[in-house]
């Protein structure tokens, strides 16, 4: 074979083995892009959703939280900005000698420096890490001024509660807090879940949480492998919490804080006699919402844990006094109706009643002499109560209380409210295993022994008595401009010229010379106001202390004084505020607690006077053209 | 212009040599490049630099060596064949001695101008020495076994020194070219049978004693993706999203979100294939990948056209090195087979292995333009 041949062969098998080669080769090819299309338009679709999961970072926006205002459209509870400061590491280069100088500053304790070290660790070098919160306008301004000096840290905005009259509406608006585990559990809404959001702590923050809340809104951030944010693709700015008024006047509530202040423990209410809403609540000694919004030290909370004046807890609605003698309103209403007494009913009083072995005495040790019902209401006198109720019974009495609100929640749109307790033959024995005795029934007919009440069922007895309807309370008068409020409430039961009779008597407390709250009474005309009196023992008069002189209130310790009650209503021509007072450990009703309705409900009607006045007067002319009519009734 | 029958283009002029030079090739291979430098462009976000800038560069300087070599007579890079696999093999000694340590790696020689990969330039110099020596061989030779010694020392060495720095990818490309050549030169089927059996049960051998712990982890990861979500299955996982997601027509030019987002991982080098697959779809990849077969097709022709052996052996062999750059990259981000770092040339940014590849198409010049010189089947012909 030639050399030629043997090329000529070597050149043949190179060709078909070039050729077996090719078809491996274009195999692999048609391989590739057969996964190209089986990526790139089989799996399509799936793979576009990952990228975009990739691409892009959902971050929820908070939207701002509803006002509070009152009904007046004062604002209640607002917004304010609130100006923190933060540092970016990776523009900060030395970040600890960065935080010296800002320590210069503004304070930064130790403590915030080990929590800044530790946030900068854990997070990623671009992220805000705060240096510190809630600066003052000084530091805020010293900290701009000297931003060209420190890289990396700038001024965050953001929102914090805040509530104006602090301390004099923290029990009616609570305060808001970050949301806890039982917030969180059972609800889906995105913004529990975004660090710092404040929910409402009770009061109205808590009741009317979803509304003032709003809903959430977000940023579409394209962010990048790492999560660097390099845009934002779009803004949803949320729903903002809706604007909450309340039936609140924010000047008779502060009003009313100023007033309650005076004493060490107190509580009283304010509610229109004709729609319930509620004008005042306030519960004093008090707290600060604010510090509360900001976050609480540990020191201040557990301070005001252990006070034995209880600033935390809500007395006009969890505060579950006996009402002393100003249940005897519905002793006498429930006599009257049941027809075994009528209004002309007389009573001997020589200061005590004997039933059976027991003696009851009435408040006053020398007796009464002979009262009618008026003249009993208006002297407080407990042996004709004795009398009457034991006349009628336990269950005609109970029956009334019930009908008047007593005994049961009222349904106050604030967190906490306690029932209080009316009792009768059938809840001791259910409750006790005990049978009721007829003793039983005469104490709780001047509203000592197991009556207790809540200072706001007080007031809606008042406010029930005073109107003849089943008003109920509350607080909310609108949301967001849809209004809430009603005077449709239906009638009571009760006989009117019944009813009529004990108005007398609680005109006769307060308007007639020797009635329990005469030295307490209004005295400008068209203003009076009716009341009643009443004084709860807080501990048992012992036979050996009542043979020897009761100790005087003022020469017993704080908690063994009795609690000063007074409920009333104004103006009595034509009730439309009722008003219930309690000072905790106060003494006398007609003496301590008496004024104090007074003064409340004076400046009540006095406020409105005064409102009325402006809505008429045209607004005073700034230039020469004539002024305005303003239509009558408007409030500026 | 006629050729010269007799075979001879020594006698070529310096102009009949250009004349010679196919054209429509170096255009091609331009095109590919251009498409190189918009996505590198577009990897750095729409900057020139510092990625397509200097891709540019080692471009020029490629094609002007690409053009130099085209013009040398093949029988001067014949005779340079075994000098050159010497030199080669040297420098990568070297490399596993003294080379800069990167990712884990010694791969590159850093000469202060230029960092060398000499396992690169392997890819082109194991090619001729295999040529030349197969060259020297008829189907008679090649039949016998003790004939097969040398070759396999050739392909021996440079593998043991490249698996050893140590680059799994090249040390499998470097075996599958000297395969290809061990075919193409009429060894016998069945060797490559026993080749093949001896293979496979040597894998669970060097799986247990050759492999580096990362080697290991990559494979395991192929073969079960979701073992390891954020470590080397993260890198696959977000390559198929960005295939996936540039659907038929893709995201645009500076649109991939996955790569500019830095998903995409090593999105300048290995990865670049990804990147326009998302920003050009499944009508741009398809579309590269024809233009990219085009130049292998130019390779089968060029070595069908050849009248020796040498250059016939020369011309596939670099054709066969280009397709298994281009499928063992394109195959691996598409989550085919497990990731070895196999650039895709003229694309990737990297300087060695784009100029490995331009020294082979001036050595495919060479072998066109050369193709009907005498060559003696020992020595070098008349020079």
């Amino acid at each position: 074979m030639s050399a030629f041949d043997r090329d000529a062969e070597r050149q043949r098998m190179l060709s078909r083995r070039t050729l077996v080669l090719g078809g491996l080769q274009g195999a692999a090819v048609a391989t590739l892009m057969g996964r190209l299309y089986y990526l790139q338009i089989v799996e399509s679709d799936r793979y576009t959703v990952l990228a975009e999961d990739n691409r892009i970072s959902l971050r929820l926006v908070a939207p701002p939280r509803g006002l509070i205002t009152d009904r007046f459209g004062v604002p209640l509870a607002v917004n304010e900005q609130n100006f923190s400061t933060i540092i970016v590491s990776e523009r900060a280069g030395d970040v600890q000698q960065i935080l010296d100088e800002v320590g210069k500053l503004i304070p930064l304790t130790e403590a915030d420096e080990r929590r800044i070290q530790r946030d900068i660790q854990r997070s990623r070098s671009f992220a805000p890490i705060t240096i510190k919160e809630n600066l003052t306008w000084d530091q805020v301004a010293a900290i701009e001024v000297n931003l060209p000096d420190l890289p990396g840290v700038s001024i965050d905005v953001g929102q914090v509660r805040s509530y104006p009259f602090g301390e004099a509406l923290s029990h009616v608006l609570g305060y808001v807090g970050a949301a806890a585990e039982k917030d969180v559990e059972g609800s889906s809404d995105p913004l529990l879940t975004l660090p710092g959001f404040k929910v409402g702590k009770g009061g109205i923050e808590k009741q009317y949480d979803q509304a003032l809340r709003g809903a959430a809104g977000n940023r579409q951030l394209e962010v990048n492998a790492v999560g660097r944010v390099i845009r934002e693709l779009s803004r949803d700015p949320g729903q903002s919490g809706r604007e909450v008024a309340l039936t609140i006047d924010a000047k008779l509530q502060h009003y009313m804080h100023q007033r309650l202040s005076a004493e060490e423990s107190a509580a009283a209410i304010v509610m229109d006699v004709n729609t319930g809403g509620i004008h005042a609540l306030c519960s004093s000694p008090s707290f600060d919402p604010n510090q509360f919004a900001m976050g609480i030290g540990y020191e201040a909370y557990q301070a005001l844990l252990k006070d034995e004046r209880t600033p935390l807890i809500n007395k006009v609605i969890a505060g579950q006094y006996p009402p002393g003698s100003t249940f005897k309103m519905l002793t006498a209403l429930a006599a009257l109706e049941s027809g075994i007494v009528n209004a002309d009913h007389r009573v001997f009083c020589s200061g005590h009643i004997e039933l059976g072995s027991h003696r009851f005495h009435c408040w006053s040790r020398n007796g009464h002499g002979t009262l009618d019902m008026v003249g009993a209401l208006m002297n407080s006198c407990d042996v004709y109560f004795y009398d009457i109720a034991g006349r009628i019974g336990m269950d005609r009495i109970a029956d009334m209380a019930r009908r008047f609100g007593l005994g049961g929640k009222v349904g106050l749109e604030l967190p906490g409210e306690r029932p209080g307790l009316i009792p009768d033959p059938k809840w001791k024995r259910q409750a006790l295993k005990q049978p009721w005795h007829q003793g039983e029934t005469l104490i709780a007919s001047m509203g000592q022994g197991y009556v207790l009440t809540t200072p706001l069922q007080l007031a809606v007895m008042t406010a029930r008595l005073a109107s003849g309807r089943a008003v109920q309370p509350h607080l909310l008068k609108s949301i967001e401009g849809q209004f809430a409020e009603t005077t449709e409430w239906p009638a009571i039961d009760v006989k009117p010229e019944n009813l009529a009779t004990v108005l007398k008597g609680m005109n006769a407390v307060t308007n007639v010379p020797g009635g329990t709250g005469y030295r307490a009474r209004i005295s400008v005309p068209g203003m009076e106001m009716a009341g009643k009196s009443g004084s709860a023992q807080v501990r048992r008069i012992s036979m050996a202390e009542r043979s020897s002189g009761v100790i005087k209130n003022e020469n017993r310790p704080w908690r063994e004084r009795d609690h000063a009650l007074f409920v009333a209503f104004a103006p009595v021509q034509a009730p439309k505020y009722a008003c219930a007072v309690i000072v905790e450990h106060g003494g006398g009703g007609g003496a301590v607690a008496a004024p104090i309705a007074r003064d409340i409900l004076l400046e009540c009607q006095m406020l409105e006077a005064a409102r009325a006045t402006v809505a008429q007067q045209p607004p005073p002319a700034t230039d020469t053209t004539p002024p305005a009519p303003n239509p009558a009734g408007e409030t500026p | 212009m006629t050729l010269d029958v007799s075979g001879d283009s020594a006698a070529l002029s310096f102009t009949e040599k250009l004349a010679q030079i196919p054209w429509s090739f170096v255009f091609l291979v331009t095109i590919v490049a251009c498409v190189g430098f918009a996505m590198l462009y577009s990897a750095a976000n729409g900057q020139i630099d510092p990625w397509a800038s200097r891709q540019m560069l080692r471009f020029g300087v490629g094609l002007a060596l690409m053009l130099f070599i085209g013009m040398i007579d093949i029988r001067v890079w014949m005779k340079m064949t075994y000098p050159l696999y010497g030199l080669v093999l040297v420098l990568l000694v070297g490399v596993d001695l003294f080379g800069s340590v990167g990712k884990g790696a010694q791969r590159w020689i850093d000469l202060g101008f230029v960092q060398l990969q000499p396992s690169e330039i392997m890819k082109v110099t194991l090619v001729m020495a295999l040529a030349r020596y197969f060259h020297g061989a008829s189907l008679e030779d090649t039949g016998r076994i003790p004939y097969l010694i040398v070759p396999l020392l050739i392909v021996g060495a440079p593998v043991a020194l490249v698996l050893a720095q140590p680059n799994l990818g090249t040390s499998l490309m470097l075996i599958m070219a000297s395969g290809a050549m061990f075919f193409l030169s009429g060894v016998r089927w069945w060797k490559f049978a026993l080749v093949i059996g001896a293979i496979l049960i040597a894998i669970p051998l060097s799986w247990q004693f050759l492999l580096h712990d990362y080697q290991r982890d990559r494979v395991e990861t192929f073969l079960d993706p979701d073992s390891d979500p954020l470590g080397t299955g993260y890198h696959i996982t977000q390559s198929k999203i960005a295939f996936g997601s540039g659907g038929l027509t893709g995201k645009g030019f500076l649109q991939g979100t996955q790569s500019h987002l830095n998903f995409l991982p090593e999105k300048q080098t290995d990865f670049i294939f990804t990147m326009l697959a998302e920003e050009f779809g499944l009508v741009g990849s398809i579309s590269f990948l024809v233009l990219y077969c085009l130049l292998l097709l130019f390779g089968f022709v060029i070595a069908g056209r050849c009248r020796h052996q040498y250059g016939r052996l020369l011309a596939l062999g670099l054709t066969v090195n280009l397709f298994l750059y281009l499928f063992i990259n394109v195959a691996m981000i598409m989550g085919l087979i497990p990731v070895v770092g196999v650039p895709l040339p003229l694309i990737s940014y990297g300087g060695t292995a784009t100029l490995a590849v331009m020294v082979g198409f001036g050595l495919l010049m060479s072998v066109h333009v050369h193709r009907d010189v005498r060559m003696s089947r020992r020595g070098l012909g008349d020079l």
